[in-house]
């Protein structure tokens, strides 16, 4: 995985025998212990071994929990509220993975806005960003469904309103939206199609996380200055340098987390989700889930017409612009330095762009009425600007600061200014 | 017979093997899609599902301004004994103030204009109407003598309909959907 150059020596007689047979143990060792990073990292770096970590909670918590719930309209909600009477610790184990739906999120914005932060998807990293694009979008689905499986009300309306943008395609949208639920309205086969695909969806997360941990490992990974890595002091060893790091901050992570699984375990859940699903009465205000806002407030910003396209179909198409338009990000900046330390305005820009999805998200848990019509509609226009105006344009027009000449020389730069006593021994690292 | 000898009997450069190839390669590709498309089938509605076409429904108890609400391939159908205010606010509207001109009354034409008449159950029964509770915006049910309109108001994303259940105002597209129906005697309404 590292593009060669192993320096694994089996030592034991049995690792000579497994490395002349299948050389996992060497694959291993070259990945994750010699594996160069770096030395310049910082903690927003640390988002990746999070997500993986909590991928593999989702999936562990996931696969007992189906021990226990019943994907069937009759038995759904009552076999969820027994998981949280009943079953042995079931209710820690649905809060786990409740919460950690929730907190994969959090993780994963962190992760994507440190990679618009530091262009990690420059050249020659433009798969290695696909790729995660594709994870998101399949977060997004796993995600969808699995809020379905509880059957309350806003399992339900939500699938009935998130199915029903489909309808919006001219012509096959009913087909298509017929085809998803499997009959004409949310109901039994839709619930139990939804849980054989939330079941198969995480595995499949898991093999293209593999594609981008091998895509990473060719390219190797970015860092806080955008430079590529030089010589050999302008890195360390994965193990320990980086393994430390990365399990402090999963600790740190975690401390959050469970502050929410046993205090406020329902925080970020919603009240009408503990009522059961009733087709014939939808509640007040459906709000999909917190990760899913700023694009629920994008889908109803658009209230009008353009052209031939009706004001659903415009609302649907900027909802999966507004996705689509991240996978084309690595052409639309056409800046040569890499790094927003060394680009003042597009760093500007990007802490607006942050504001400004966080106020989308705030916008989508109002209702759709009056100034907030106004406001999410504004704010929809920047978060397109930022993209398909702002990142083109910046490149041909801004002024960088100047750039280090290697990472080894922006760390020993930084230690000098910053604090002098300590330059020694982190120059002897 | 080696390539290049039949390469020679062929100008273009293309050989019948050329073509067998091509050939196969089709052969295997429609076979892939046939082999494939049971799978994407079998999520269409099922036969169960299609089965529950039609239901009764008896209105002898729905007085004038009473509503009732019953579910029909599992959406709920909107069943309202209008009052006389409420027709006459309806054909106030004139047409071209309509945001959606065409009936949605899949008992009439398909280009039927929307006249009150048109949405109801026609002449002698212009009280009635029957028509399919759900939003043609995202699907959500509307709420019932609610909104700027005095028909129905969907919470989930601020669509006016008024007293004929049409479309006035708000994200939705098209009037509420009226489904195929019939009096089956004056007080029994056959849906589907």
């Amino acid at each position: 995985m590292s593009g060669g150059h192993s320096t694994y020596t089996p030592k034991s007689g049995l690792g000579r025998w497994m490395d002349a047979r299948l050389p996992l143990p060497r694959l291993l060792y070259d990945s994750f212990v010699a594996y160069p990073v770096p030395r310049n990292l910082n903690y927003a770096y640390t988002f990746g071994g999070i997500l993986t970590l909590m991928l593999a909670l989702q999936i562990v918590t996931g696969v007992v929990l189906a021990m226990h719930y019943a994907p069937n309209t009759e038995l759904a909600f009552v076999s969820v509220e027994k998981i949280m009477r009943d079953v042995n610790s079931g209710w820690l184990l649905r809060y786990l993975h409740a919460n950690g739906a929730s907190f994969f999120f959090v993780a994963v914005y962190v992760h994507i806005f440190r990679g618009l932060y530091y262009g990690s998807y420059k050249a020659p990293r433009e798969l290695l960003w696909i790729l995660g694009c594709i994870i998101y979008l399949l977060m997004m689905a796993t995600a969808f469904m699995g809020y379905v499986l509880p059957w309350g009300q806003m399992s339900f309306w939500g699938a009935t309103v998130i199915t029903g943008f489909f309808t919006a395609i001219p012509l096959v949208g009913d087909w298509i939206q017929q085809l998803l639920l499997g009959g004409f309205a949310v109901d039994n086969p839709t619930l139990n199609r939804f849980f054989s695909l939330h079941y198969l969806l995480p595995f499949m997360i898991a093999g293209v996380v593999v594609l981008h941990i091998w895509a990473l490992h060719v390219t190797g990974q970015t860092n806080p200055t955008g430079i590529e890595v030089k010589q050999k002091t302008d890195t360390v060893a994965f193990t320990p340098y980086a393994t430390i790091k990365d399990g402090f901050a999963m600790i740190l992570f975690l401390l959050v987390f469970a502050y929410f699984v046993f205090y406020i375990p329902g925080f970020l859940g919603h009240a009408d989700n503990s009522i059961e699903a009733n087709p014939l009465k939808t509640p007040a205000h459906i709000v999909p889930e917190w990760y899913f806002l700023p694009f629920y407030a994008i889908l109803r910003a658009i209230t009008f017409n353009i052209g031939p396209i009706d004001s659903k179909l415009g609302g649907v198409l900027a909802m999966f612009g507004s996705i689509a338009v991240l996978f084309v990000v690595p052409w639309l900046d056409t800046s040569k330095v890499r790094s927003a330390a060394y680009r003042p305005w597009y760093k500007l820009f990007f802490w607006l762009f942050v504001a400004n999805a966080i106020f989308l998200g705030w916008l989508g848990s109002r209702p759709a009425e009056g100034v907030y019509v106004a406001l999410a509609q504004a704010s929809t226009f920047y978060y397109f600007a930022f993209f398909l105006i702002l990142m083109p344009l910046l490149g041909l027009i801004e002024t960088p600061r100047r750039l280090p000449n290697s990472i080894t020389e922006a760390v020993l730069e930084k230690n000098k200014a910053g604090a002098p006593a300590l330059a020694q021994p982190a120059g002897e690292r | 017979m080696s390539a290049t000898d039949s390469t020679e009997h062929h100008p273009t450069g293309h050989t019948r093997r050329d073509f067998l190839y091509v050939a196969t390669g089709v052969a295997g590709a429609v076979g892939a899609a046939a082999a494939v498309w049971p799978f994407i089938d079998q999520m269409r509605p099922d036969a169960s599902t299609r089965a529950l076409a039609s239901i009764q429904v008896d209105v002898s108890a729905v007085e004038p301004g009473m509503s009732l609400t019953v579910k029909w391939r599992g959406r709920p159908v909107f069943i309202r004994n209008r009052t006389e205010q409420e027709i006459a606010a309806a054909n106030e509207v004139p047409l071209d103030q309509l945001k959606d001109p065409i009936a949605r009354n899949e008992n009439l034409p398909a280009d039927e204009p929307a006249t009150d008449l048109a949405r109801s159950a026609g002449e002698g029964r212009e009280n009635w109407l029957v028509m399919l509770g759900v939003c043609t915006h995202l699907g959500c049910v509307p709420l019932g003598q609610a909104g700027d309109f005095g028909g129905w108001f969907c919470p989930c994303h601020g669509s006016h309909y008024d007293t004929a259940g049409r479309i006035r105002r708000g994200p939705a597209p098209e009037n509420m959907l009226i489904p195929t129906y019939a009096f089956v005697s004056d007080t029994v309404i056959e849906i589907g």
